[in-house]
């Protein structure tokens, strides 16, 4: 007989649980400035390394540094800080409005908000963005109205969707804003098709995506990242690994043998991992896939390594599934707070202006807030019924007819 | 008008769509130079180019993940997934994306794609190359679900279903690809040549999505039917000299319930067949129908003849396959016979 060891099963686990005290020392976080940046050309063979290594710029000071610094105008980079400051500010007031009881469910990107306004900025206004639930900042910087992102939470008769859509699942063509789907990652193939159909069509507009690392483990983020390799379609494929998955931590989604920013070596696309929470990198990563996607060069797989920190929904309790105070000891700070810092660095800003627009966002907020809740909120002013039966086809079969004749509307 | 069997019908209506529309574009596995399995995309490349008609990997959620992302842009992708027992994969993309993008955006998103897929048995073919997932489709809110019978009928219903602004599955019977088959296997097939529908006009035509057609006129029973079993209902009522109406549904959703209340309601009869196993298959909503609107008018139960609720067997394909003896059968209880 042989001797053969007996096998055992590994199961990934988090460093800290509840009670315990929150310890990132395990996270190495590089010097800003020290990852090279090649030409956005490049060959995705040559530049396998950056996709374990971490992109930043801002250093501790509040300093811009190194080869990723995207050299923003001030005037940018304040239209940026504003629109972080106002994507909390929207966030802080919904998930009140939820806990009021005048909405279902809320999401907040509290944290993530560099992830979303950053590439909105360093994006043309005609890309198509396919995002996930928690990139509303990317409505806020295309200039779509708060006052009806708050009407859609509110499921009121204003509310652009109908009242058809959970809250938060916002939608605007016009915005280059697809259709939110609550199904994870399905978009994610999906911006792979709209961008190959842009270079069917010899377009110039390109397409960005963005998921969760948690639904890095779907069968649509490797169909997505297989048809942008194979058809080399013009698409940025963000992947924001925020470390929390609702209550699974990112070594679930198979985050402890590799980076997900890896995840695009196999496939041959470009892997960029960046610091999520730094305003400039973000930028400076999205305006180099930007480019090489309109290059005609294909697609760009982002890994913005960032911190969720707030719960997963208003549906779930943090504190009991991780230590409270994780967010506080993320090693990789705020994006607001750091992106502040830095103009009050370069000395484009100070204290006292940061205050009033404290303040300034916080009134814009409760004035759209206002104006949304004189239309309704949930339940208490919807929109038609007979509405509930539009849209499922273009022409109205008889069938549905018939089911709203029989609910009498 | 020229003579077409129904692979040759489909080609065309692919053929002169991407002349008329540069927005249409056709991919799947092996679509492109090699011009399909089943030889239904054949000369489509050569013809209209590479970026119009080609490969794609083998992901059938990527393929139509990505024929929905050309729809939200404004392109009429037409996908074909190898065969229907494939579909799976995509399903999750067809079922919370494709049907749904117009509802959950109030309209301002849509994707006009049509799904091509061959389907069916009687080709030995196995429990993952003979299925009938058609239930599958006609229970989701949003999409369009046809199976033409005859080669002028596929390529009149596939213009439409390209040109239509609703996500469209289109089911191919295959094996009627070559000839109407009638069930009766153990007898040689007679090409599609020597049948009228057959002649196929060479340019752009439409069937409109939503009306059936009478296959044959008949007073004693009504036979509902779609794609192959057409044709097994036709031998089926030879065979049991009954004078059936048959009635050809040709689009699932929408369906066409006034031809069918009209058929009813004249013979007092009817008899649902289908190749899909039985327990919750289309059959079950038309038998709903019939029975929610021609009760006064019937005189007997309402027959359905389906696949057994078995995956489909390899060795037994003639004793699964709903043939013209079971169908004849059924036809003969529902004439009290």
């Amino acid at each position: 007989m042989q001797n053969k060891k007996k096998l055992s099963l590994y199961i990934p686990q988090p460093e800290q649980r509840p009670g315990d005290i929150p310890d990132f020392s395990k996270i190495v976080v590089p010097p800003p400035g020290n990852v090279p940046r090649p030409d956005s050309a490049v060959e995705a063979h040559d530049i396998r390394d950056i996709a374990f290594q971490l992109i930043r710029v801002l250093d501790n000071d509040g300093k811009a540094v190194g080869p990723w610094n995207p050299r923003l105008d001030p005037e940018t980079l304040k239209r940026g800080l504003r629109l972080m400051m106002l994507t909390r500010a929207y966030d802080d007031r919904m998930y009140r409005a939820q806990r009021q009881g005048k909405t279902s469910f809320y999401m907040k990107c509290t944290g993530e908000e560099a992830v979303s306004i950053a590439p909105a900025l360093a994006l043309d206004p005609g890309d198509m963005c396919f995002p996930s639930y928690r990139q509303q900042g990317l409505l806020l910087t295309r200039g779509y109205p708060m006052v009806d992102m708050m009407c859609q939470v509110y499921s009121n008769v204003r509310d652009p969707l109908k009242g058809r859509q959970l809250p938060i699942m916002y939608s605007s063509k016009a915005h280059g804003f697809f259709t939110i789907s609550g199904n994870l990652g399905t978009q994610f193939s999906q911006a792979v098709g709209w961008a190959m159909a842009s270079a069917y069509k010899h377009d110039d507009r390109i397409a960005a995506t963005w998921i969760g690392e948690g639904t890095t483990a779907e069968g649509d983020f490797h169909q997505g990242l297989n048809f942008a390799s194979v058809y080399r379609a013009p698409v940025i494929l963000n992947v924001v690994n925020n470390q929390w998955a609702i209550s699974s931590f990112q070594g679930i989604a198979g985050g402890e043998q590799a980076t997900f920013a890896a995840r695009g070596i196999g496939y041959g696309v470009p892997g960029l991992r960046v610091d999520g929470n730094d305003f400039l990198a973000v930028f400076a990563v999205t305006q180099w896939a930007a480019e090489r996607a309109r290059s005609n060069l294909g697609a760009t797989l982002i890994e913005h390594y960032t911190y969720r920190a707030e719960g997963h929904s208003t549906s779930d309790d943090p504190s009991r599934y991780r230590p409270m105070d994780e967010a506080k000891n993320w090693p990789l700070g705020d994006p607001i707070l750091r992106l502040k810092r830095h103009l009050v660095a370069i000395g484009a800003w100070t204290e006292a202006e940061h205050e009033k627009q404290q303040k300034d966002v916080i009134e814009e907020v409760r004035a759209a807030n206002k104006e949304a809740e004189s239309f309704g909120t949930l339940g208490t002013n919807p929109p038609s019924v007979k509405t509930m039966f539009e849209d499922v086809y273009k022409e109205m079969p008889w069938h549905l007819r018939r089911q709203r004749q029989e609910l009498g509307v | 008008m020229a003579t077409m069997n129904m692979i040759q019908a489909i080609n065309s209506a692919m053929d002169v769509m991407m002349t008329r529309d540069p927005d249409v574009l056709v991919f799947g596995e092996d679509v492109g130079y090699f011009g399909g399995v089943f030889r239904a995309t054949e000369g489509l490349q050569k013809k209209h180019g590479i970026t119009r008609c080609f490969d794609s990997p083998i992901g059938e959620g990527g393929i139509i993940a990505a024929a929905i992302g050309m729809g939200a842009y404004g392109l009429r992708p037409v996908v074909e997934i190898q065969f229907a027992d494939y579909i799976y994969p995509g399903y999750d993309q067809i079922v919370s994306e494709a049907a749904r993008l117009r509802y959950r955006s109030a309209g301002d998103f849509w994707c006009p794609i049509t799904i091509r897929s061959p389907y069916g048995g009687g080709i030995f073919g196995g429990q993952t190359h003979s299925q009938s997932p058609e239930a599958l489709f006609t229970h989701v809110a949003g999409i369009k679900t046809v199976i033409p019978s005859t080669p002028y009928d596929a390529k009149g219903l596939l213009i439409s279903a390209i040109e239509d602004d609703d996500p469209v599955i289109f089911l191919e019977p295959k094996r009627i690809y070559n000839g109407p088959f009638d069930g009766h296997h153990d007898r040689p097939v007679s090409p599609w040549a020597k049948h009228p529908a057959s002649e196929v006009p060479e340019g752009h035509y439409t069937i409109p999505l939503g009306r059936a057609a009478i296959a044959r006129e008949g007073n004693e029973l009504t036979v509902l039917a779609y794609g192959t079993m057409v044709h097994v209902a036709l031998a089926a009522a030879a065979d049991a000299g009954v004078d059936a109406e048959v009635i050809d549904l040709r689009t699932m959703q929408p369906l066409d319930l006034d031809a069918i209340v009209k058929s009813v309601e004249k013979t007092g009869r009817c008899v649902i067949v289908h190749e899909a196993t039985r327990t919750s298959g289309y059959g079950a909503e038309l038998s709903a129908l019939v029975q929610e609107n021609c009760f006064y008018h019937l005189e007997a139960p309402i027959e359905r003849v389906a696949g057994w609720d078995t995956p489909y067997p390899h060795a037994f394909e003639w004793q699964y396959f709903p043939g013209p003896g079971r169908v004849a059968d059924a036809m003969r209880r529902a004439m009290g016979k």
